[in-house]
């Protein structure tokens, strides 16, 4: 058995993990105050799961651009084929948040969404 | 002149939370006056998730927290004056601002709320040598130009100060193509978040240099190189530890501070601890009718705490416009041992009508510490803490009960305990 040390990132609380391995099978995680910091935990061991969050160019909008966010975590190994995907976005004001900006991005069946509302200019 | 039951000074997460708690505490004529071309302050620029878990129950990124509220303030009818700039604020609670809709502007009110948010310590606070060219920018300031301008500051970058806004602009800045090349600390220890040190750093091979700091500058137009040193315990710098990075930008998160000018100028007393105004339990300074929250109040770490202290202050406010009744003479509550700052910083045991949270920082990393809460010689709890970081704001609440049954003033400290 090994215990392995994390620090749960799902919120700024940033709670001490203590997963305990039996070879590459979690067998209990403790410090989490939530049921997220064990999922994170379990998930994290496996394979690093993370939300990416940038912007994209909009048209007639207040700004020139849009905060967008993967509507769940994607793999953290996938990020750079991701953003290559987000740079190639523009999207037209008027946008109202949680709009689905790119389907399935880096083909990983999850969704990049506004990550708020913007007017036409 | 126009005469309201309360101004807000700041349309941005605790002015908007502050404004929301008045409407519902059945205070209607009130106006919250914002600067920015749109409500939600700092959280705009700030598109990276993790706010409102505390809040929400949910993972939401800055922009859409501020949504939240701005919706709930529409819905209750919230009157926010955008484009508006406080100028004066004076002790009997007028307040003079100005806006290209209704030009140089003074009301008056009965309550206060200031939620002015803070501002970014910059290059001169610290003193760096060397040339003075374009490429230096604050954390905060690049934050905004790439996150809202949509402008990329430079491609080679150096991050000076482990701050949370440091932290997350050197994953931002690498996910948008630039190279970061480390981010050093003058601390032994990191001033961010810990999930921001494994989340942006770690996992982009970004290195923390810890115990050292940027001591020079070199470049006449754009910047082009910077010297770093380590330092030794007394923060000095450690000759022949130079190294030079090739970097066009250095980017500063070296610190925030409450935005305190017109607190100061309205002669409010200050706490120099946390520099920003002296409260009490209703977040009431020690000027009658004004209260403060927020990061012009102190300097939070999470946007969840800021929301519940600003509905604190307008719960405060609320009760004070409804009752105006003397609440009997105040105990303090100060910070003790391996404890940086103490808000609010007194309670009345007359007028405990609820539970009243406290704020603070530790003032060095402990591994394990017990919480004492103390009134007068008489320990009145314990409680016991792990892994505490001076960038991680503690919390302690003190029950209604708790202080009704003071008598002395209270001393919160951390003592800390060392395993053999």
């Amino acid at each position: 058995m090994t215990e392995k040390e994390l620090i749960c990132v799902n919120c700024p609380m940033g709670c001490r993990l203590t997963v305990t391995m039996e070879g590459k099978e979690v067998l209990s995680v403790k410090g989490n105050t939530c049921p997220r910091g064990e999922a994170y935990a379990r998930q994290e061991c496996v394979q690093p799961m993370r939300i990416l969050t940038s912007t994209v160019r909009i048209n007639n909008g207040t700004h020139r651009v849009l905060p967008v966010i993967t509507e769940k975590e994607i793999p953290l190994e996938l990020m750079e084929q991701a953003m290559a995907e987000v740079r190639e976005i523009t999207v037209d004001a008027p946008v109202e948040v949680d709009t689905v900006i790119l389907e399935n991005i880096a083909g990983t069946g999850v969704n990049l969404i506004a990550s708020r509302s913007m007017k036409h200019a | 002149m126009r005469h309201y039951q309360a101004v807000i000074i700041g349309g941005g997460s605790a002015g908007l939370s502050a404004a929301v708690t008045l409407k519902e505490n059945g205070i209607e004529d009130i106006v919250v006056l914002e600067k920015d071309c749109e409500p939600g302050g700092i959280l705009e620029q700030c598109i990276h998730n993790g706010f409102g878990l505390q809040t929400f129950k949910e993972q939401l990124s800055g922009p859409a927290y501020a949504e939240r509220y701005v919706k709930m303030a529409e819905k209750l009818n919230v009157d926010i004056r955008l484009n508006t700039m406080v100028t004066e604020l004076h002790p009997d609670k007028t307040v003079r601002y100005i806006s290209s809709a209704e030009g140089d502007v003074t009301i008056s009110a009965d309550a206060i709320i200031l939620a002015v948010g803070c501002y970014e310590r910059a290059r001169g606070a610290i003193n760096i040598m060397g040339t003075r060219p374009a490429g230096i920018y604050t954390a905060g300031q690049a934050q905004r130009y790439l996150n809202i301008e949509g402008y990329m500051v430079g491609k080679k970058v150096f991050i000076l100060g482990s701050g949370d806004i440091g932290l997350i602009m050197a994953r931002r800045m690498t996910l948008e193509g630039a190279k970061v090349y480390g981010v050093a600390e003058i601390m032994p220890y990191s001033n961010g978040l810990p999930r921001n040190i494994r989340q942006c750093l770690e996992d982009f091979n970004i290195p923390l240099y810890l115990s050292h700091t940027v001591t020079r500058t070199f470049g006449k137009d754009r910047l082009e190189k910077i010297e770093l040193m380590q330092v030794d315990e007394k923060m000095n710098p450690i000759p022949g530890t130079e190294q030079y990075f090739d970097v066009d930008t250095l980017l500063l998160s070296v610190g925030l501070i409450p935005e305190n000018h017109l607190a100061e100028e309205a002669g409010i007393r200050m706490d120099p601890a946390i520099r920003g105004p002296k409260v009490d339990d209703s977040y009431m300074t020690e000027t009658e009718g004004i209260f403060a929250c927020g990061n012009g109040l102190h300097v939070h770490d999470l946007v969840d705490f800021v929301s519940l202290q600003a509905k604190r202050a307008a719960e405060g406010a609320a009760r004070y416009l409804k009752e105006k009744k003397d609440r009997g003479t105040p105990l303090a509550v100060k910070p003790g041992e391996n404890v940086s700052y103490m808000v609010p910083s007194c309670v009345h045991p007359e007028d405990a009508n609820a539970n009243v949270e406290f704020f603070f920082r530790v003032r060095k990393p402990m591994d394990k510490a017990v919480v004492e809460i103390r009134s007068g010689e008489t320990l009145l709890r314990t409680m016991n803490r792990k892994k505490l970081m001076p960038s991680e704001m503690e919390r302690v609440i003190l029950t209604a009960k708790e202080i009704a049954a003071l008598k002395e003033d209270v001393t919160i400290s951390m003592r800390e305990v060392t395993e053999e």
